[in-house]
């Protein structure tokens, strides 16, 4: 008798929990089909914010910067961080050690620290540019520094910095597990270093890789705070979001979100969903 | 295993320019004045904001301890449900989170404000209206909504590694519900604890965008601080690199102190 008021406690207790993760989002999702601008009064059924999203150039121009930025990051971070897990194995304890440290700052750091500095940085830089094309001691044909340099540039300086640790720590524990002597076996039967790289090192650390390159890429899109700070006059997609927010009455934000909730819910749904065939497969095939 | 450390030059050189040298920049201005000479008056200066630091702080700690009180009974119930299970709710805490900050917020704005969908619902049964938005309370409830996840993904996977016999064990061996919880979960799920501390704390001592939508102009943190310092209409870069400087102290201190308790990675987080 205890045990099920017990557990009908629980199952309370879970309902609740979940409904205040959710209940935000519903409230969105049902108030982008308000007729009126009201955020708070449903007056009538309508679509007419999600056209309205559909013709609004910013949000629509900064979802293509988003989604470009983000690829170029990813793979740049991707195979940099790559390159980087596979040196930084074979070197001695400490080394590795030290670099990690280094590697872990932007991870364990609150993120408006990493986008304050990058920003100073190119704040400096940008001071260095100025002094260097108006020295007079300087040869005027070397005086081209770029001055103006908060845009895109910076940008994805910044999203490839941000991203570059997880790839590092995503590949090389899959580097660490991977057996040694598949590689050497490889030399043994007449690879060259090259192609025992790709064809035995690359395909056992391949998940590795693809996660690391869908975690940056998510990561990439999701910023808004190291952007904020370096990206000039551009406007992403989170930053465009923070300049409606700004503006209060604006009911496109409710479809925005309900658009974006539906397209994150059926990628998980999907992924889980190949996931789940790929597992059975497997199961069957052994 | 390949003996190719040059090709982490790249990415070294990478590292240098981008995550040292800023950090070093920021020192630097923390430590000097606008016309580059030594000085730590920036330092001094911060403890007019002292009483910033100090709701950062405060506000920032409340939110963790209310996202742990609430996290740890629901990580418990996840960790005993059957795998199927598990792995859907799993799903069901992370969905919020890949919505970005920015909507989930603006989400609060409009449940919390004074003509707002609760302050509707609680005058149809005759209470309110209430103030509710623009205080130090919607700010802490940003922060825990915002951050929740972060504190039950920990807990939960340190909760999967304790085994149920362990718990029967010390119920049979005469460990009343209290006695089990402290003496045996508690210890067991500190590492996940620890970890959890600092994914929610970290991120609440260093916002600035929760604060100024949800809290208005009055709740002012550390990260709206700095962020005037950068891009407001403060602008001072030595002022707000010394806010940086010490920010970056307290999350260390955080971390070291709650680093004692995990000596476990933090697999299953990210």
């Amino acid at each position: 008798m205890k045990k099920t008021h017990l557990q009908a406690l629980q199952k309370a207790y879970v309902c609740l929990l979940f409904s205040f993760l959710y209940v935000p989002i519903a409230v969105m999702i049902v108030f982008s089909f308000n007729e009126s601008k009201s955020r708070t009064l449903f007056t009538g059924f309508t679509l007419k914010w999600y056209k309205s999203l559909l013709q609004n150039d910013m949000i629509l121009d900064a979802l293509a910067l988003s989604l470009f930025v983000a690829f170029i990051a990813a793979t740049v971070a991707t195979v940099l961080g790559v390159m980087a897990s596979i040196g930084i194995s074979g070197m001695n304890k400490r080394l590795q050690g030290a670099i990690n440290t280094v590697s872990y700052m932007p991870v364990v750091n609150p993120e408006i620290i990493t986008g304050v500095s990058l920003m100073l940085l190119f704040v400096v830089y940008v001071n260095f540019a100025h002094w260097f094309n108006t020295s007079e001691s300087i040869p005027a044909f070397l005086q081209i520094l770029p001055e103006n340099i908060f845009g895109i540039g910076t940008l994805l300086i910044a999203h490839i910095t941000f991203c570059l640790p997880y790839v590092i720590f995503n590949v090389t524990p899959k580097l660490r597990q991977m057996d040694v002597r598949l590689y050497e076996a490889a030399l043994d039967l007449g690879c060259n270093p090259k192609q025992a790289f790709f064809k035995v090192v690359l395909p056992e650390i391949m998940p590795a890789i693809l996660s690391a390159f869908l975690i940056s890429l998510t990561y990439s899109i999701d910023d808004f705070i190291i952007s904020y700070f370096s990206c000039g006059t551009l406007q992403t997609l989170p930053i465009a979001i923070y300049s409606m927010t700004r503006k209060k009455v604006s009911p496109e934000i409710n479809a925005l979100s309900t658009v974006m909730f539906v397209v994150i819910l059926a990628i998980i749904l999907v992924t889980n969903y190949m996931e789940g065939r790929s597992y059975r497969k497997t199961r069957e095939k052994s | 295993m390949i003996r190719k450390k040059s090709l982490s030059a790249p990415y070294l050189v990478w590292m240098v320019l981008f995550i040292a040298a800023p950090l070093a920049i920021v020192v630097y201005y923390a430590l000097t004045d606008k016309s580059g000479n030594f000085t730590l008056e920036n330092l001094m200066t911060i403890g007019r904001y002292s009483s910033v630091f100090a709701r950062s702080l405060i506000l920032a700690a409340i939110a963790t301890v209310i996202c742990l009180v609430l996290s740890f009974p629901v990580s418990y119930f996840l960790s005993r449900l059957r795998a199927s299970k598990q792995k859907i709710m799993l799903m069901l805490v992370m969905l919020p989170m890949w919505m970005n900050f920015l909507l989930r917020t603006y989400a609060w704005m409009s449940l919390l404000e004074n003509n707002g969908i609760i302050n509707r619902l609680l005058g149809l049964i005759g209470l309110g209206p209430f103030q509710m938005i623009n205080t130090s309370g919607a700010v802490v409830l940003g922060m825990v909504y915002n951050f929740l996840p972060y504190m039950i993904l920990p807990l939960y996977t340190a909760m999967t590694k304790i085994d149920d016999s362990i718990i029967e064990a010390a119920q049979d061996l005469g460990a009343g519900t209290i006695k089990t919880l402290l003496r045996v979960l508690l210890p067991l799920s500190a590492p996940g604890i620890a970890t959890g501390i600092t994914m929610v704390f970290v991120p609440s001592v260093s916002t600035f965008i929760i604060s100024r939508m949800l809290g208005g102009g009055a709740n002012l943190l550390i990260g709206d601080l700095i962020e005037l310092q950068f891009l407001g209409n403060s602008y001072n870069y030595n002022l707000g690199s010394a806010m940086s400087l010490v920010l970056m102290v307290i999350v260390l201190l955080c971390m070291s102190f709650t680093n004692g308790f995990d000596d476990e990675d933090m697999e299953g987080v990210v």
